[in-house]
């Protein structure tokens, strides 16, 4: 999954569920710092990105995701193991 | 040890969200033009339902008073409770206190019903996983209280009052008293309900409480008729700025009036019938009116529970007769015109009863055709009616057996 299209997309789920500017969603924007989200907003933003990628992240991945990056990367990580056996021949 | 204090507690703000109107001035006009406000639910689908209307707030945006993240975090009911008591506090102007001296008190029946259903769909239909972290603060029936004291930075007393129909008045009742003994010199207190809901429409429907005048939605509310066969429920949300008296006047604001007495009791009989001949609720009349130190006959009109159900209005108006005699101080119900609403009730009747005050007119029961010839109570019904100023006795009943009645007097 192209890293570009993972941020863009939890852009719109971070506007959508934390109320913020477009803008703001960097890759390093701090969630708390940045973006104002306390720790009820952060289990609604990942439920709703699990929601937006089809995907369950598991609690214990939760640990130190601290800013927008680090979310893309737990997505586009959690893509790439699901995907994994399937991967081939679907590339592009 | 020093006699304790007992300071007057003044009205220096309303602010009322309410079918027949979300400003002061449109819900007493629509009130003083006698028409209902009841209609087919819009909000939800109600095509499974047994009834499906009520007196609904349309077009209602929580946005203009939360911003977006948080109305999106806030139930409906604390949406409109804070919106009336942001009106309230705006109309009051600043009462230049110490945080820590201004409280909330909030009556409310249910709480954040319209969340927990929904988050309940999700619990059955997709699992606990699916479930909202803002599930728990968004229901809870004090999240209107720790909203309004967390948007205004107000850490005084707080608490939140859920006591089913009679919650406004209990609110209104208990912040008066924090008033009046020195606990805070500035209380924001209402009542708020929106539980326009399936399970909500369902239960009530189920105990045979709410009217079944499906036809003619606009006629089913009709307090104190004979022809009434239940409430119609409606959504709302009514606020007051309490202070006390004497602050109130020294810094120049402008006072509607005071809370000038309170009673409450319990019937201690049934969980959802009156006490047969009212002895309840007029024994709560008369505590009330005790502590206001008034003769029933001082009295200038009753702004009654009236909820149109057969049960309440036989036993309130057979506890008015008690209290007052036959044929006493004309008696209102707003409930014809804007439904009942629950924990809200109390607190909106009593900001209409503050604008009784103020024009000297009493608004017309709605759809009040004639008396229950049980009762022996004059009904002001057809047209508004000009009264004496005066105190008036604003009841609520609950189920639970839970009476409240507030004595609201004209300012000094």
């Amino acid at each position: 999954m192209d890293r570009q299209d993972v941020l863009d997309q939890i852009a719109e789920v971070a506007v959508e569920v934390l109320g913020v500017e477009r803008e703001l969603v960097t890759e390093d924007a701090s969630f708390k710092d940045d973006l104002d989200a306390d720790s009820l907003d952060l289990v609604e933003f990942v439920m709703a990105v699990e929601e937006r990628f089809n995907l369950s992240i598991p609690e214990e991945k939760l640990e130190g995701i601290d800013t927008v990056g680090a979310a893309v990367s737990l997505v586009v990580d959690n893509a790439a193991a699901e995907s994994a056996p399937a991967e081939t021949g679907t590339a592009g | 040890m020093n006699a304790p204090a007992r300071h007057r507690v003044a009205v220096t703000g309303l602010g009322v969200k309410s079918p027949a109107g979300r400003d002061l001035e449109t819900f007493w006009s629509n009130l003083l033009k006698g028409r209902s406000t009841a209609g087919p639910i819009q909000r939800i689908d109600v095509s499974d339902l047994p009834i499906g209307f009520a007196c609904e707030i349309p077009d209602w945006d929580p946005e203009a008073y939360l911003g977006y993240k948080e109305a999106r975090r806030t139930d409906r009911v604390a949406q409109l409770g804070f919106a009336a008591a942001a009106d309230a506090l705006a109309a009051a102007g600043d009462p230049a206190t110490d945080p820590a001296r201004c409280g909330v008190v909030c009556g409310t029946g249910v709480g954040g019903l319209i969340t927990q259903e929904e988050q309940e769909r999700e619990l059955f239909a997709r699992g606990p996983s699916r479930v909202s972290p803002f599930l728990v603060p968004m229901m809870m029936a004090n999240a209107t209280a720790a909203l309004v004291a967390m948007k205004l930075g107000w850490t005084g007393p707080n608490f939140c009052i859920a006591t089913a129909c009679t919650a406004g008045s209990h609110a209104l009742g208990e912040a008066s008293r924090l008033i009046r003994d020195g606990s805070a010199d500035v209380v924001l207190t209402g009542g708020t309900e929106a539980c326009l809901t399936p399970i909500a429409l369902a239960s009530f429907a189920r105990m045979g409480a709410l009217s079944t005048r499906s036809s003619e939605p606009e006629r089913a509310s009709r307090p104190f008729d004979p022809d009434r066969d239940g409430f119609v429920i409606g959504e709302g949300a009514g606020f007051l700025v309490l202070e006390r008296l004497d602050r109130a006047e020294a810094r120049g604001a402008h006072i509607w009036g005071e809370i000038a007495g309170y009673g409450r009791n319990a019937d201690a009989y049934h969980v959802t019938a009156p006490s047969p001949g009212g002895v309840g609720a007029a024994a709560c009349m008369e505590l009330a009116l005790a502590d206001a130190g008034l003769e029933p006959s001082q009295v200038a009109h009753i702004n009654a529970h009236g909820t149109s159900t057969p049960l309440n209005d036989l036993a309130e108006g057979e506890a008015v007769v008690k209290v007052f005699g036959e044929h006493g101080p004309p008696v209102t119900s707003i409930k014809g015109a804007v439904g009942h609403l629950i924990g809200a009730a109390g607190a909106v009747e009593a900001v209409a009863a503050f604008l009784s005050l103020r024009d000297g007119v009493v608004p017309p029961t709605v759809n009040h055709d004639r008396t229950d010839p049980e009762l022996a109570i004059d009904v002001v019904a057809g047209a508004p009616r000009s009264v004496a100023p005066g105190p008036v006795v604003s009841n609520s009943f609950g189920f639970g057996g839970h009476n409240a009645s507030l004595v609201l007097a004209p300012p000094a």
